[in-house]
């Protein structure tokens, strides 16, 4: 089996130069476009999938794994027009540029921190991502912004169809695709929708509604940030269950549960307008203050203020600014972005300061330079 | 021994180490679960959350045993990947898809507990269950072509060649 097209960017500097493209663009689930976009900011399904004939991970050599590699890379550039990819070696990827990756969330911080043989195939509008060893052979992912299931099922579920034609799968009668972790096995089918929800966890609701979808079999983890208080107050609701429920059944489950929590949200927000309206637009404008004028300022504190200033201009109480604007910030004020933004490896000292200099410089209009997003006015 | 939780026979033996000293738990098996069920519930993010219950689950399944049954569990060996159920159970994650096949017994409860169902439903890929089984015996071979190469028996090796190269050949 050989690739009639082989990667476009075999070379370092190839890499170097579409990793910098991808910086400042805008990645596909921050648009800011698609159906309720205001709460949900995107939806995200991957599927795992494994070569029947290689052992898993913990089992594989690195030869077993270089052989994986080659086989899946294969498959996927295989009648795919290969400009439309980036193909990154993980293994001798710089530790900033895998950071960079999981920041916008194209591999996951296990594939960019792990050992051995291992990369990803990024689809350039970043509609799509593939892992190739992580924790199973093959990861599949597709993202959109706003809610959005249906589209995102079709992608990935083409691009599974796609492969399968030129590997054998893993896969049994009776447990249906087989995979590392006896979590993933059936439809190795991860369904996951982030929402922005500060309302609720400003008037303290959110552990509510955790607790009525942990009865429903449905996960709930914040973004960014470990345990439940989530940074910037995104959550993402994803499915547990993966055996014994088809596809759809399994997106649908999903998909019924976030009418409802969105509508928490807007009761929330109205809630807050009604109520206590002096206080909440005492908050948002507190928070936009500080982010316009701050010297030095932390990743977290940013994401927490920029919450605040995305809530305050979907109510009407934030005009000088856009939700683009907003929502390229929460990326591009991230560690990995912010230093190859700024093209310099910064300490964290230097980053906050370099983070409170990015946001003056993109939230204060005399300077004019918060129109095109990525800022040609880094470094 | 009675369940801390209820008069029923304690027939689960915890000992917790996540804390500064151990803490022993004897508990039936309903109330084992549901505290096995619910240390899951801690971790941060969706795929931890549902790796770790795999885990303390795979754990969970040997404490039914007496000490011998463990023992002997614990060194089943996959004769494909060569995984050991001991390995399995302290990591969470298998080593080939014939694990599913050698350690159907153990995982079968586990399944349920995860995922209430043990029959798949939904996509299928279109080549037969068949060629899937077929490739995954690869893996023995392989392995066993490499230990006869080791052990410089190179008629069982030639052999060995052979029945990959046809299993190879078959699919493309």
């Amino acid at each position: 089996m050989t690739s009639k097209n082989p990667p476009p960017n075999e070379s370092v500097l190839d890499l170097a130069r579409e990793l910098e493209q991808l910086i400042r663009s805008r990645g596909e689930w921050l648009k800011g476009s698609g159906p309720e976009s205001d709460i949900v900011i995107s939806t995200r399904i991957r599927l795992a999938r494994n070569l029947a004939s290689y052992p898993f991970r913990s089992r594989a050599s690195d030869t077993d794994r270089q052989r994986i590699q080659q086989i899946l890379k294969e498959a996927i550039f295989q009648d795919a027009d290969a400009s439309q990819f980036i193909y990154v070696d993980l293994e001798s990827l710089e530790a900033l540029d895998r950071q960079l990756l999981v920041e916008r969330q194209l591999v996951s911080r296990e594939l960019a921190e792990g050992q051995g043989p291992r990369s990803a195939v990024i689809d350039r509008g970043e509609r799509f991502s593939f892992m190739i060893n992580e924790e199973d052979h093959l990861r599949i992912m597709g993202m959109a912004s706003g809610l959005n299931l249906e589209e995102v099922w079709q992608r990935v579920s083409q691009w599974d169809d796609r492969i399968e034609q030129r590997v054998v799968y893993a896969f049994d009668e009776r447990l249906g695709y087989l995979t590392a972790c006896p979590t993933n096995v059936g439809t190795g089918i991860r369904v996951s929708v982030m929402l922005h929800l500060p309302a609720l966890v400003l008037t303290r609701q959110i552990e509510k509604i955790f607790r009525s979808l942990q009865k429903l079999d449905l996960a709930v983890r914040g973004l960014y940030g470990e345990g439940s208080q989530a940074m910037g107050d995104f959550y993402q609701i994803s499915n547990q269950v993966t055996l014994g429920q088809s596809e759809q059944e399994i997106m649908k489950k999903v998909a019924d549960i976030i009418p409802a929590i969105i509508d928490y949200e807007r009761k929330a927000r109205e809630l807050l307008v009604r109520e206590n309206l002096r206080n909440l637009h005492d908050r948002i404008s507190r928070a936009f203050g500080i982010l316009r004028t701050a010297q030095t300022i932390s990743s977290e504190e940013t994401m927490h203020l920029l919450s605040s200033v995305r809530m305050g201009i979907h109510l009407g109480l934030i005009k000088e600014i856009g939700i683009l604007e907003i929502n390229d910030l929460f990326l591009q004020t991230q560690p990995a972005h912010l230093q190859k933004l700024a093209g310099t490896e910064l300490d964290q000292t230097d980053r906050d300061i370099e983070r409170a200099r990015f946001l003056r410089r993109h939230l204060n209009k005399e300077d004019g330079s918060q129109t095109a997003p990525g800022g040609s006015a880094s470094g | 021994m009675r369940c801390q939780r209820c008069d029923k026979p304690a027939t689960f033996h915890i000992t917790e180490l996540t804390g500064g000293k151990p803490v022993e738990l004897h508990l039936c098996e309903d109330h084992a679960r549901e505290y096995l069920t619910q240390a899951g519930n801690e971790p941060a993010s969706a795929g931890s959350m549902t790796a770790l219950l795999a885990q303390q689950m795979a754990k969970q399944l040997a404490l039914g045993q007496t000490a011998e049954e463990l023992a002997e569990l614990d060194q089943q060996v996959c004769p494909y990947c060569g995984i050991s159920f001991y390995e399995f159970r302290s990591q969470g994650r298998l080593g080939c898809p014939y694990d599913y096949v050698v350690f159907e017994k153990e995982l079968q409860p586990l399944l349920l507990n995860i995922h209430g169902e043990t029959q798949h439903r939904g996509k299928r890929p279109s080549h037969s269950v068949e060629l899937s089984r077929k490739h995954t015996e690869l893996i023995r071979y392989r392995r066993q072509l490499q230990e006869a190469v080791q052990e410089e028996n190179y008629e069982l090796a030639s052999r060995l060649r052979d029945k990959i190269r046809d299993i190879e050949e078959s699919s493309s």
